[in-house]
């Protein structure tokens, strides 16, 4: 039955990243890592490795490693891996290291643990690393060419499915495992199920893609997507790749192991406009060539550098798997034309209902930024709301642009101005105070609204506090108002 | 200890001591600010409900509670990547589908990860969930990944081997993890470890 089916994309990718023709949902698979993200996290993950390569009871098979068993990845550990040597990553350049989670450092816990992972980066000649202040990890990696579609990467961070949107099969780990993965580059993964998300029609004023997402977790649920990837497909032409970001991004919240847009036209545009030098600029280079190669298989995607036979023939994919070439576990159609605005209510993400109902709602804070919402399109968003209005009194508007290229950009186009002339006030680029470790916590009592992706109770501070989920303009609309506000209103 | 639905990763530990890696310090803080906190003791197993641990990747979490003494975790479903994080620090769970309501807290429970079963004696009531993949009693045997790998290089086939674990079910659970290594044999009185 399968044979005749075209194979999903996770199937797709983690076929080739585990060296297989094909495989099939539900399949367990020992798969080679493209890439391998980590922010403060690394810290845990150092101590892992660290572990690993102690000295101390024997392997128990033996001294020796057999060459012929031993995983690729150990190869360049050959004649290191042994107990008691200098811990060794199994290739330096797969790996970026952000730091985001507290930057700057709020105490000094956390200053240790930044200059702990610098020394690390130093000793391991980690080249892809990105100190505080750089921005948010899912922003930094995407933005500085580090996605590449059809690649496998893993990150110590659940929202690492942001990356989906370019295309690549990118799913979170903890830090134990990413000490595996740093050791021997492998991971075992169960290749997830699909469900296929149809996006139809256009958003409409004031609405946005993460309007669409909260509502997709409302259907869905909080568990919906557990062990499962989500394909997205329809109306994503007219999508930027921030807006697909914040749809994969928000996915996690089902549960999803991982959400895909298979790439397009825009995604090679976000590609080709990637920093000089980054893997991204590289690829494109190399995917005429590639293209020229052969027929059009995955295996023609060669070019140069093994980074980027990992590379998927894109086209191919589209044509192959269509609009209903793939076997997928569940269907579900998301019509965006007729989506209003969405708000995620107090302590869980799937507790959504449509604006209408929780209008009127006052606030005390309101928070613009984070992995899901701090993109410069956010941040225009919110300008053209406040553009002539104020902050309401008593309200604080906190902004965390989502990386230094964003600040720039906003800098340089008067959103930032625009802002804080208003009344807003902005930190470094970072994840601010959506985890709550730091800068703008709540007090018992005190009600939040957000563009992040998570309003578990307690997670900005006091367990009394409450935190709504919105859009970046539904937020920018409540924060002139002083309570949770339609934006459609303020746009006339 | 029996906990409710949806008991996500920031409820367990909170972002802002996430700074700590030291289970003990984490166990402190354990499920601050719920209905639950302060009553974690040693040597519990925590029944939960559905999506325990959803959320955040924090491997703080399961480190926290394994800090606090909790020896398993028994759950209607996971949050994907906190089950593979208690594997992975060696804290056994297990997905026991109705197994809320059925459990009091501070009742006696056995609990079989290979089998897959939840006995409560005292009631003469046997619960039956998903077993866990022979590769994964292996790590939670040898305490966690990392004495995994220190002890056999992990759990890793030949390259392309996929669904050979899925083949070698059914066998010893020592053969899941890697090609025995030639000129080596393996005898079965070496890997007495205990249950689980």
């Amino acid at each position: 039955m399968r044979a005749s089916m075209a194979p999903t994309l996770s199937e797709r990718i983690l076929a080739r990243a585990s060296g297989l023709k094909e495989v099939c949902a539900g399949d367990f698979v020992e798969a080679s890592v493209n890439l391998a993200m980590a922010h403060e996290s690394a810290r845990l993950a150092i101590v892992g490795l660290n572990e690993i390569f102690r000295e101390g009871r024997p392997w128990r098979h033996g001294p020796a490693l057999d060459p012929t068993n031993a995983p690729a990845g150990w190869a360049r550990n050959r004649g290191r891996v042994h107990r008691g040597r200098r811990a060794r990553v199994w290739d330096p350049n797969r790996i970026v290291i952000i730091l985001d989670h507290r930057a700057p450092a709020e105490s000094e816990e956390s200053a240790s643990v930044h200059r702990l992972i610098r020394d690390f980066v130093r000793e391991q000649g980690i080249r892809s690393f990105y100190d505080v202040g750089e921005g948010v990890c899912h922003q930094v990696l995407a933005e500085e060419g580090h996605v590449l579609p059809g690649t496998l990467i893993v990150g110590s961070d659940s929202h690492t499915t942001t990356h989906g949107a370019l295309g690549a099969f990118a799913t979170g780990i903890g830090a134990t495992e990413m000490a595996a993965v740093w050791a021997t580059g492998k991971i075992w993964l169960r290749v997830p199920a699909t469900i296929k998300v149809s996006l139809r029609g256009r958003l409409g004023r004031g609405v946005t893609a993460k309007d669409a997402a909260l509502y997709l977790v409302k259907e869905l649920g909080a568990g919906g997507a557990e062990y499962r990837a989500i394909e997205f497909w329809g109306a994503l032409g007219a999508m930027s790749i921030s807006s697909r970001m914040t749809l994969c991004n928000m996915a996690v919240e089902a549960g999803a192991k991982a959400a895909m847009v298979p790439p397009d036209a825009r995604t090679l545009a976000f590609l080709r406009a990637a920093p000089p030098g980054s893997p991204a600029r590289y690829w494109i280079k190399t995917a005429a060539a590639r293209r020229r190669g052969a027929g059009e298989s995955m295996e023609s995607c060669g070019g140069s550098g093994r980074m980027f036979r990992a590379c998927l023939g894109m086209r191919e994919y589209r044509e192959e798997a269509g609009e209903d070439g793939a076997v997928y576990e569940r269907e579900l159609e998301l019509n965006l034309s007729s989506l209003e605005p969405q708000v995620a209510c107090p302590h869980s993400v799937d507790n959504v209902k449509d604006i209408r109902d929780v209008e009127g709602i006052e606030i005390d804070q309101a928070f613009l930024g984070s992995c899901t919402n701090g993109s410069l399109e956010d941040l225009q968003a919110a300008a053209r709301i406040l553009r002539k209005r104020r902050v309401q009194k008593g309200v604080r508007l906190i902004v965390a642009p989502a990386s230094r290229r964003v600040y720039i950009e906003g800098l340089r186009r008067g959103l930032i101005a625009t802002l804080v002339g208003a009344g807003a006030l902005v930190l470094s680029p970072g994840c601010g105070p959506c985890l709550g470790a730091h800068m703008g916590l709540l007090a018992p009592g005190e009600v939040c609204i957000s563009t992040t992706s998570r309003n578990f109770r307690g997670r900005m501070g006091s367990h009394q506090a409450e935190i709504y989920l919105a859009s970046p303009v539904t937020v920018a609309a409540s924060a002139a108002s002083g309570r949770i506000t339609d934006p459609r209103r303020m746009l006339g | 200890m029996v906990l409710g639905d949806d008991v996500n990763t920031d409820l367990i530990i909170a972002g802002r001591y996430c700074r700590m890696a030291e289970p003990a310090e984490l166990a402190r803080h354990v499920l601050e600010g719920t209905e639950w906190e302060g009553k974690v003791s040693p040597g519990d197993i925590i029944i939960a409900g559905r999506n325990m641990g959803i959320g955040s990747s924090r491997e703080q979490a399961p480190l926290a509670l394994k800090g606090a003494g909790v020896r398993a975790i028994v759950a209607e479903s996971f949050g994907r990547i906190f089950f593979r994080n208690s594997v992975n620090i060696g804290l056994p769970v297990m997905v026991v589908p109705g197994v809320r309501g059925r459990v009091r807290s501070g009742e006696r429970v056995l609990l079989d990860f290979e089998k897959g079963t939840l006995e409560v004696p005292a009631e003469r009531l046997v619960l039956h969930g998903e077993p866990l993949p022979p590769f994964m009693t292996e790590i939670l045997r040898d305490g966690g990944l990392v004495p995994h790998l220190r002890r056999r290089m992990g759990f890793w086939t030949r390259s392309g081997g996929a669904r050979a674990l899925e083949k070698r079910r059914g066998n010893r659970a020592e053969c899941t993890t890697t090609h025995p290594v030639p000129g080596l044999t393996r005898d079965a009185g070496d890997h007495s470890h205990g249950g689980a």
